[in-house]
C-alpha cells in the first residue's frame, strides 16, 4: 500500500463527518433534546468542518479530480497558510472538534466519524503529506503571430527548399508550413498588400 | 426517432419494482405500527417516532438481503450462461449488477438515517418519562415493570438523566451497541468507496469494505434483546385499550383492567438475511476454490509503453470472448484480486492477459516475473499465480449481432483484442456458419507508443481478409487523440505513401476525436433494418456520447436500423 496518500481518504471521512455532526446537531436542537445546546454547537462544527474539508488537496501523483466549485473555498483556506497545509494540526483541530459533539446520543455517531478522520490524518502527517492547494493552470492563449518575426520574404508561391540559401531542417519536413529565418535575399520584390 | 425503450426499457423496468417494493414496505410498516393495536400504549410513549423507525427498518431489512446479491459474481455468470435460452436483453441486465450494488447501498444508507434519527428521538423521549420529565402518562407507563410479575415497556429501566440517560442505553442495550457499530462500519465504508478513493487506492477501498462481515452480524443480533415492546396477545384478551386506556391508576386494582404485559418482537433480519449470507459464502468458497486451482506462465513477454502480457495455462479452464478474470500473485500480495480483460481468443490452447503497470501491485508483478532483468528466465523462477473466473461481459454478445460496432479508448482496447482474434479464427474455420458480417472497429488513443502489440494483431488481420477477397469485413479505424504540431507536420508530408506512418497497417491513422454522429448516420444508411451492437470499453464521457448517439439513431419501430448499447466496465 505504499502508494495511498491518506489524505484522500481522511478528507472524505472528515466530509461525511461534517455532514453526520450536522445532522445529528439538527436532531438534538431542533427536538430541544435536553442540553440541546451541544447539538448547536454540534451544528456550527459540522459547517466548519464541510468548508475546511470541500476542497480537496492536489495529490502526489497523477491528477486530482476537483470538487464542484471548490475553487471559491481553496482561496479561504490557503490563506491561513500552514495552519491549513500541516496536517498534524488539522488532525488535533478535528479530534478537539469531535470532543463537544461526544456529550449528547445525537451527535456522538459525529464525534465517533470525525475521531476517526483526524486519525487517518494523523497517519496522513506520518507520511509527510501536505495540503497543496489545487491552483487553475493560467491558460496558455495562443498569440496569434507570436511567432511571426518577420513577414515572409517571399511571395507565394515560393520557390522549393533547395532554391532558397539558407534551407532549415523544419522547413524542409514542414513544407514549407512555418516562417523563414534569418534575412534572404528576394528573387522577386515584395509588395506589402493589406488584406 | 428515438428508440430509447429499446436501450434502457429493461432497467428502468427493474428500478421502478425495486423501488415500489421499498415504499411499499415502508409505508406498510408505517402502518402496522401506527395502527396496530398492540402498540397503543407503546405509542403512547412514542408517538410518531415508533413507527418512523420501525419502517426503514423493514426497507433495510429488504435492501441488506438485496445488497449481496449483485456481487456474487460466479452465481451471476452461471445465470448468464444458463439464460442462453434467454435473449440478449436479460444477460445485459445483469452487466449492471454493480449500479444496482451501489443503488441498493445509497438506499440502506437513506434508510439508516431516518431509522437512527427516529431512534434519537425515542431513547430522549424514553429516558425523559423515566426521569419523571415528562408527561404523566408515560411517567406512569414507564414505572411498568418496576413491580415482579410486571414486563416493561419502556426499555430504559435505570432512572440516569438525560444527556447521560441516553448515552447509557446506548452502550449498554445490545441494539445500541450493534447499532453504532454497525453505523460507524457502514460509514467507513461509503467513504472509501467514493470513486477518487476506488479509482485510485484500490486497496484501501478492498480492505474496508471487508467491514460488511462486521456489518452483517451486528445487524443479525441488532434486535436480540426485543426491546420494541408491544402488548402480548393474552394481555389484550384481557385488558383491553379501548375500556382501560384513560385510567391507568386504576390497573391492577379493578378487575376490568390487570397490569397489561408486554414483549419485545423476535428479531426478523436474520430471516431476510441468511439466504444471501450463505450464497456470498459460497461465493468465496467458490473463488478459494478456484484459486487453488493450478497455474502455470507459460509466457511473459514485455512491451513498450509499460505494458506486459502473461500467457497462462490451467486445467479445465474455458473462456468466450471479452470476458475478464481475476488474478492474485500471492508473492506481491496474498490477499488482492486484481481484475482483468481476457487478450486470447477461446481457440487458442493458452490465455493472456495484458497488464499496465500502474500501481503497487501491478509493479510488483513485474518484478515478480523479471521483466525488470534482461536476460532470460527460467519457467521455474515465474511466480504462482491464483485465476479467478473467467466471468462475463457484455462482449460475449459479440457474434450474435450481424453488424456491430467496437469502440475502445486506451487500453480499453484490449477485450477486443480477444474478440477480433476469435474473429478470425471463426473466419478460417467455418466463414458461413458466422453470423456477424461486418466490424466496425474503433480505437481511440492518446499516443502512438500503445499501438504496438495491437498493431501486429490488426496487420495480421489485414493479410487475412485481403487473402480471403473479403477485405470489407473488418472496418478499422484509429484515432490519435494527442498530437502535436511535429506529429502533424510529419504526417502531412507522408500523406500519400501506401502504409501508415504510425501503425504500418494500411488504413490510415486518423486524427482528433471521431465525428460520430456522422458515423453513425454512415453506418445506418449502410445496413438498413438490421441490429447493430455497440461494445465500448472506455471512459464514462464516452460512453455516454454513445449512448446517446445509439438512442437518437435507432429507429423507433421494430423494423428498422437498432443501435443496441453495450458498455464494459470494472
Amino acid at each position: 500500500m505504499g502508494q495511498i496518500e491518506w489524505a484522500m481518504w481522511a478528507n472524505e471521512q472528515a466530509l461525511a463527518s461534517g455532514l453526520i455532526l450536522i445532522m445529528g446537531g439538527i436532531v438534538a436542537t431542533a427536538g430541544q433534546f435536553t442540553k440541546w445546546y451541544f447539538g448547536a454547537y454540534s451544528i456550527g462544527a459540522g459547517v466548519f468542518v464541510c468548508l475546511l474539508e470541500y476542497p480537496r488537496g492536489k495529490r502526489r501523483k497523477g491528477s486530482t479530480m476537483e470538487r464542484c466549485g471548490q475553487k471559491y473555498m481553496t482561496k479561504v483556506v490557503k490563506v491561513f497558510g500552514p495552519l491549513s497545509r500541516n496536517y498534524y494540526i488539522r488532525a488535533f483541530l478535528h479530534l478537539g472538534l469531535s470532543v463537544p459533539a461526544g456529550f449528547l446520543l445525537a451527535t456522538i455517531l459525529g464525534t465517533a466519524c470525525l475521531a476517526i478522520a483526524s486519525s487517518i490524518y494523523l497517519l496522513a502527517a506520518y507520511h509527510g503529506e501536505q495540503w497543496i492547494p489545487i491552483e487553475p493552470q493560467p491558460k496558455e492563449r495562443p498569440q496569434v503571430g507570436g511567432t511571426i518575426k518577420q513577414p515572409p520574404s517571399n511571395p507565394p508561391p515560393r520557390p522549393p527548399a533547395e532554391a532558397r540559401k539558407k534551407p532549415s531542417e523544419e522547413e524542409e519536413a514542414a513544407g514549407a508550413v512555418g516562417v523563414s529565418g534569418g534575412p534572404q535575399e528576394n528573387p522577386v520584390p515584395v509588395i506589402d498588400e493589406v488584406v | 426517432m428515438g428508440n430509447w425503450i429499446e436501450n434502457e426499457g429493461l432497467s428502468i423496468f427493474v428500478i421502478l419494482v425495486w423501488l415500489g417494493l421499498n415504499v411499499f414496505l415502508f409505508i406498510w410498516f408505517y402502518g402496522v405500527y401506527n395502527n396496530g393495536e398492540e402498540f397503543f400504549y407503546t405509542r403512547k410513549l412514542l408517538g410518531f417516532a415508533l413507527p418512523l423507525a420501525r419502517a426503514p427498518a423493514a426497507c433495510l431489512n429488504f435492501n441488506c438481503m438485496l445488497i449481496l446479491l449483485p456481487v456474487c459474481r460466479n452465481l451471476l455468470s452461471f445465470l448468464r450462461g444458463s439464460s442462453a435460452c434467454c435473449s440478449t436483453r436479460i444477460r445485459r441486465q445483469l452487466d449492471r449488477n454493480l449500479t444496482f450494488h451501489k443503488l441498493v447501498a445509497w438506499m440502506i444508507a437513506l434508510h439508516t438515517a431516518i431509522h437512527t434519527i427516529a431512534h434519537l428521538f425515542n431513547v430522549e423521549w424514553c429516558v425523559n418519562a423515566r426521569v419523571n420529565n415528562s408527561d404523566n402518562y408515560s411517567i406512569a407507563l414507564s414505572n411498568l415493570g418496576d413491580n415482579p410479575g410486571e414486563s416493561y415497556l419502556n426499555f430504559a429501566r435505570r432512572r440516569i438523566k438525560n444527556p447521560e440517560g441516553g448515552l447509557y442505553v446506548a452502550v449498554t442495550l445490545l441494539a445500541g451497541i450493534t447499532g453504532i457499530v454497525i453505523t460507524l462500519c457502514l460509514i467507513l465504508i461509503i467513504t472509501s468507496s467514493t470513486k477518487t478513493i476506488r479509482r485510485s487506492y484500490f486497496e484501501v477501498f478492498w480492505y474496508t469494505h471487508h467491514l460488511f462481515v462486521i456489518f452483517f452480524i451486528g445487524l443479525a443480533i441488532h434486535g436480540a434483546e426485543r426491546i420494541v415492546r408491544g402488548q402480548t396477545a393474552a394481555s389484550r384478551l384481557e385488558h383491553n385499550y379501548k375500556v382501560c386506556a384513560d385510567n391507568i391508576s386504576q390497573w391492577g386494582k379493578i378487575p376490568d383492567c390487570p397490569i397489561p404485559q408486554f414483549s419485545g418482537n423476535p428479531p426478523m433480519t436474520w430471516k431476510w438475511i441468511v439466504g444471501p449470507m450463505f450464497l456470498y459464502l459460497c461465493e468465496r468458497l467458490v473463488r478459494f476454490w478456484r484459486s487453488q486451482q493450478k497455474v502455470v506462465i507459460t509466457k511473459v513477454v514485455t512491451h513498450p509503453f509499460k505494458t506486459i502480457e502473461l500467457q497462462m495455462k490451467k486445467k479445465g479452464f474455458k473462456m468466450e470472448v471479452g470476458q475478464y478474470i481475476f488474478v492474485k500473485c500471492p508473492k506481491v500480495s496474498s490477499l488482492e484480486w486484481h481484475p482483468f480483460t481476457l487478450t486470447s481468443a477461446p481457440e487458442e490452447d493458452f490465455f493472456s492477459i495484458h497488464i499496465r503497470i500502474v500501481g503497487d501491485w501491478t509493479e510488483g508483478l513485474f518484478n515478480a516475473c523479471g521483466c525488470d532483468k534482461q536476460e532470460f528466465q527460467d519457467a521455474w523462477k515465474l511466480p504462482k499465480i491464483a485465476v479467478d473466473g473467467p466471468f462475463g461481459t457484455a462482449s460475449e454478445d459479440v457474434f450474435s449481432y450481424e453488424v456491430v460496432m467496437l469502440v475502445g479508448a486506451g487500453i480499453g482496447v484490449t477485450p477486443f483484442a480477444s474478440i477480433l482474434k476469435s474473429v478470425w479464427y471463426k473466419y478460417c474455420n467455418n466463414a458461413t456458419n458466422l453470423r456477424l458480417k461486418k466490424i466496425y472497429f474503433y480505437w481511440l488513443c492518446r499516443d502512438t507508443h500503445a499501438f504496438e502489440w495491437f498493431a501486429d494483431l490488426l496487420q495480421l488481420l489485414e493479410t487475412q481478409m485481403q487473402e480471403r477477397n473479403n477485405a470489407g469485413f473488418l472496418s478499422y479505424n484509429i484515432y490519435l487523440t494527442g498530437w502535436d504540431e511535429s506529429q502533424a507536420n510529419h504526417f502531412a508530408v507522408h500523406h500519400d505513401e501506401e502504409k501508415d506512418v504510425i501503425t504500418g497497417l494500411k488504413q490510415k491513422t486518423l486524427y482528433g476525436r471521431p465525428n460520430w454522429d456522422n458515423e453513425f448516420k454512415t453506418i445506418a444508411s449502410q445496413h438498413p433494418n438490421t441490429r447493430i451492437g455497440v461494445f465500448l470499453c472506455g471512459p464514462e464521457a464516452l460512453a455516454e456520447t454513445l449512448s446517446k448517439q445509439c438512442i437518437s439513431n435507432s429507429e423507433s419501430g421494430p423494423r428498422g436500423v437498432h443501435f443496441i448499447f453495450n458498455k464494459e466496465n470494472f
